[in-house]
């Protein structure tokens, strides 16, 4: 037995979960595609009383549009499914693109969309990239009413967001995109499926006169949490983008990091690959923009 | 000892119905209560995939799964494939093409290859790397894996015309 012991529960229904989370309070602990938690309880780094298992919820699985030309996405939805749902690859190719980088096969098949962006790793791409795509969180949780939060305010810290013990996030929506943008994702990692040393990601909108309408950049594993850089609209909003001026942003986003030393890389070379990514990612969303994908 | 959960699962067509603990791993389970030794448990922690067995038809790590977890659903492991006298095509080929060494990370490669040849019937070299970027091997260097996969893509598409 590796896990230290635990009380456990699989609810069948959204309800049912809400129930058995209030009831178990500070001792409850959500377990969703569990691949994070459950390497977390095998090494007993975690050591929860007790899990409320969301497997046995089909309600939580399913990718719908929404009326705004958005989707919703159920909590529990595998990270596999999006990467690999028409839906998703029609109006957010950045998503397929950044979920090939998220583990492995084996890992997205079992791992939810969902409990990746709940963990709040700051390592892990999903909750980075729930913020630069601006998604809205549904927070349930019993006798008090629903809660909409954005992934910019539910992030709070490393592994730490707003969703309390007797929450659950059931569904992420994701706002569209108006035409003629473009997205793309960039990283930098020590080998396939493993995490990144740095990485990041753009969406861009041109008007039609190809000045940058609005952006958005993600700038992840170089802080205690992704980072949403406020630097890049300053300098990009209103203008013709530019090779000089996305070297430029790559520059100044450098105020807005606080990369880590540890093993694998050093803070010095975090920055470094920041300022190559950057520029990179967003001369990549430009010209998907003006191709109007 | 904490509450024991009767579960009933199925295991390479057969039905098991057992009593365990939450927190037993599905590998554990499938090694010490069934005696299936065919799955290998290396890193625990979803890093190696020597573990990785077809849950519903998906490969998945099993050191990620809790065995209550499993019931209900449909597993197989590397003992569904062939037998020592009829080898699996796959099995075959990492024969013929020296696809294993030691052999430790081999069950978990084959458990991850089957879904992927039944995907990708003529996978390239890239799409055979990246099926199994999830699995480490630490004798062969992967080539021989990825020639072992490549002649059983070829077996297994000729036998079916």
């Amino acid at each position: 037995m590796k896990p230290a012991q635990f009380d456990y529960y699989a609810p069948a229904s959204i309800e049912e979960a809400l129930d058995k989370l209030a009831e178990l309070g500070y001792d409850g602990k959500v377990l969703a595609g569990g691949q994070s938690l459950v390497a977390a309880m095998n090494f007993r780094m975690a050591r929860p009383p007790a899990l409320v298992d969301l497997n046995n919820i089909p309600e939580l699985s399913y990718i719908k549009p929404t009326a705004d030309g958005g989707l919703a996405i159920g909590s529990m939805t595998r990270v596999y499914a999006v990467e690999h749902s028409p839906e998703v690859i029609k109006r957010f190719p950045l998503l397929p693109e950044v979920a090939h980088f998220i583990g492995h096969a084996q890992i997205r098949r079992r791992g939810s969309f969902g409990g990746a962006i709940a963990h709040a790793d700051p390592s892990g791409q999903l909750p980075g990239i729930a913020k630069v795509m601006n998604a809205n969180c549904l927070i349930r949780s019993k006798g008090k009413e629903d809660r909409w939060v954005n992934a910019s305010d539910l992030i709070i810290g490393p592994f730490m967001t707003v969703i309390e013990y007797e929450d659950l996030l059931t569904e992420v929506v994701l706002p569209p995109n108006p035409p003629r943008t473009g997205s793309s994702y960039q990283q930098v990692a020590r080998q396939n499926g493993g995490y990144a040393l740095a990485a990041t990601a753009s969406v861009l909108t041109l008007d039609e006169n190809n000045h940058c309408k609005s952006v958005r950049v993600i700038l992840m594993g170089v802080g205690e949490m992704p980072i949403l850089s406020n630097k890049v609209e300053e300098i990009l909003v209103g203008h013709e983008p530019t090779e000089e001026a996305f070297k430029e942003i790559g520059e100044a986003v450098q105020s807005e990091i606080d990369p880590a030393t540890d093993l694998n890389g050093t803070a010095e070379y975090r920055r470094d690959l920041i300022r190559v990514l950057v520029p990179r990612s967003l001369a990549l969303s430009f010209d998907r923009a003006k191709k109007g994908s | 000892m904490s509450q024991l959960f009767p579960i009933k699962v199925t295991v390479n067509g057969t039905v098991y119905e057992r009593e365990v603990e939450p927190r037993l791993l599905l590998s554990d389970f499938i090694r010490h209560d069934l005696g299936l030794f065919g799955t290998h448990v290396g890193c625990e922690h979803g890093m190696c995939g020597a573990c990785t067995i077809l849950f519903d038809g998906e490969p998945v790590r099993s050191c990620l799964i809790f065995a209550v977890q499993a019931t209900g659903h449909e597993i197989r492991t590397v003992e569904s494939l062939g037998s020592p006298e009829h080898l699996h095509p796959l099995q075959e080929a990492f024969h013929e093409k020296h696809g294993l060494q030691c052999g430790f990370c081999t069950p978990g490669i084959l458990m991850t290859v089957v879904p992927f040849l039944e995907q990708h019937p003529h996978p390239s070299e890239d799409e055979i790397r990246e099926a199994i970027d999830g699995n480490i091997c630490r004798c062969t260097g992967y080539e021989k894996i990825i020639e072992s996969v490549q002649a059983a893509s070829e077996k297994m598409s000729s036998g079916k015309q």
